[in-house]
């Protein structure tokens, strides 16, 4: 790099650091574009009646209660699913195997898994568990679908989480008589859960924001579901169809609102949570 | 006659194609400390490992020849891997305490047991604390976290949390290899009350730690075993002459 063009050191440091911050600059005004227009719009919709009232008139009038308890049973299941199976997997390839073949294949799987278009997911969980296991669009079939898609995610945060744990502790746990199990759940996971949370909320937000996979598997019902077969309409698929439809704008923005704000405080709460935990630890 | 704890019976170890142990013959009499001396890569830390099976973690390792742990056949098939590191605690050159209290660190290896009985536990934090010379400095923050130690009283928490196991043996692997002369004496004043009531293997790469605390010493060669005796007879009058060099500083 600049063969040609000569800068003063002090100048390039300059340039450099300009042009660093524009970037940085331009990717958090694209987040606060978004909540801009997000809440701007959305905000003004939201009262008590958005959140506690079913939506009446195909979503026109009326609130979203019905949606917001369809997200939370959708995300529950994917995670109650996801989350074991993902952790499970991540333990078995760092703790219970030596690098392999087989090891390799499986983690490149995971990540092929990850890098499907979650529409493809929606056909499989359609296929799978809407038709052939016949659990009917509800959301039973939306939360299996979804834990398949978070899948990879979790795989591969919580490995990365294992494998920062120092292999010393490892060998200390075993010198001092524990079997291999006992060192997986009392030395290696309490260091890792970090890291494996981070991964559960990633999961949490895309499974609360995900629409092409849950409209062809949960359905999009407007009742408030009551059972685990319920057809149902998760706050994404309602904002979509309210949109594209042109049912309601407002009401989609109001709903949006909600989406965007319901994600952040995840976020931040788990955060914090986190950071006490990890403090107490240390 | 003292009595032999560990017998070891042409003993090689291989990482792989690589041996790392070759036909190692030696006694280790109980109550006594074995200082095991010789340069980096000899096979001291090695041989550690396979005295308590951690060799067993590493895939490729593999061994012949025999080692007897009271009496019984360490590799035989029937040994019970767990309760033979319980029977010969380790301690590791860098102190690793586990990201936990102090108080739950030395019951770490007791809880494993499934032993949770606070009485008992606090009596045993409080004995393994003291036997270790680290109880007066920690008796009123057993409930803080163990990272907080300075290096040499973690150290000492590390064998303090060996101690806890009741172990018959203890095994360290230069113990005080990162640590100040001061927390080095204190470690050495702990295994010379220590030897009462159990069986050390003392593996240092500084000689003169040897010299001032082991009973017998043995010195390692790329590993083998070139020379094993009184202390006395191999610092002063050493059969081999590699042994000799060493001890003079000639490699190493």
């Amino acid at each position: 790099m600049g063969g040609q063009l000569k800068l003063q050191p002090r100048t390039e440091q300059k340039v450099v650091q300009v042009f660093m911050y524009l970037m940085t600059s331009i990717a958090v005004l694209v987040l606060v574009f978004i909540l801009v227009v997000i809440l701007k719009n959305g905000l003004p919709q939201l009262n008590l009646e958005f959140l506690t009232k079913n939506p009446a008139d195909m979503g026109r009038e009326g609130g979203i209660l019905s949606t917001i308890v369809a997200t939370i049973f959708l995300t529950f299941i994917a995670l109650l699913v996801a989350t074991p199976l993902g952790v499970g997997t991540a333990i078995y390839l760092t703790e219970y195997t030596v690098e392999s073949r087989i090891t390799r294949i499986i983690r490149f799987g995971a990540e092929c898994l990850a890098g499907i278009p979650s529409i493809i997911f929606g056909l499989f969980g359609f296929i799978l568990f809407v038709n052939k296991l016949k659990f009917g669009w509800s959301i039973l079939s939306g939360g299996l679908t979804l834990a398949f898609m978070v899948l990879p995610t979790i795989i591969r945060t919580s490995e990365e989480a294992i494998k920062a744990v120092p292999p010393a502790y490892r060998l200390v746990s075993f010198s001092l008589g524990s079997t291999r199990w006992q060192t997986v759940t009392r030395v290696v996971l309490p260091s890792a859960i970090p890291g494996i949370v981070t991964g559960v909320i990633l999961s949490i937000g895309r499974s609360i924001g995900e629409t092409a996979a849950v409209i062809f598997t949960a359905g999009s019902a407007l009742r408030m579901p009551t059972s685990l077969f319920s057809s149902s309409r998760t706050m994404s698929v309602h904002f979509y169809i309210l949109a594209k439809e042109g049912v309601s704008m407002p009401k989609a923005y109001g709903t949006a609102a909600v989406l965007v704000i319901s994600i952040l405080v995840i976020n931040i709460v788990t955060y914090y949570l986190m950071e006490k935990y990890i403090k107490r630890k240390s | 006659m003292k009595q032999r704890g560990i017998l070891v019976r042409d003993f090689s170890h291989y990482y792989g194609e690589n041996r790392s142990l070759n036909n190692i013959n030696l006694d280790v009499y109980r109550n006594e400390i074995l200082g095991i001396i010789g340069p980096a890569r000899s096979g001291k830390s090695t041989f550690l490992a396979c005295l308590n099976r951690l060799n067993d973690l590493i895939p490729g390792s593999r061994v012949e020849g025999k080692i007897v742990v009271d009496d019984q056949d360490i590799y035989g098939p029937e040994v019970d891997v767990v309760a033979l590191r319980r029977k010969l605690g380790m301690v590791f050159a860098t102190p690793v305490p586990l990201p936990l209290t102090i108080y739950e660190n030395i019951v770490f290896g007791v809880r494993l047991l499934g032993k949770n009985n606070r009485p008992e536990l606090d009596e045993i934090v409080e004995d393994s604390l003291e036997k270790a010379g680290l109880w007066a400095e920690v008796k009123d923050r057993l409930h803080t976290s163990a990272l907080k130690l300075s290096g040499g009283q973690q150290q000492r928490l590390c064998i303090a949390r060996v101690l806890a196991l009741k172990p018959q043996y203890i095994m360290l692997d230069e113990p005080t290899s990162g640590l100040d002369p001061i927390s080095t004496m204190k470690i050495e004043d702990s295994l010379r009350t220590l030897k009462k009531d159990y069986t050390i293997i003392l593996v240092t790469n500084n000689t003169k730690q040897a010299a001032r605390v082991a009973d017998r010493t043995a010195f390692f060669l790329m590993g083998e075993l070139v020379e094993i005796d009184e202390t006395r007879v191999v610092f002063t009058r050493p059969s081999d002459k590699r042994t000799e060099a060493y001890l003079e500083g000639k490699f190493g």
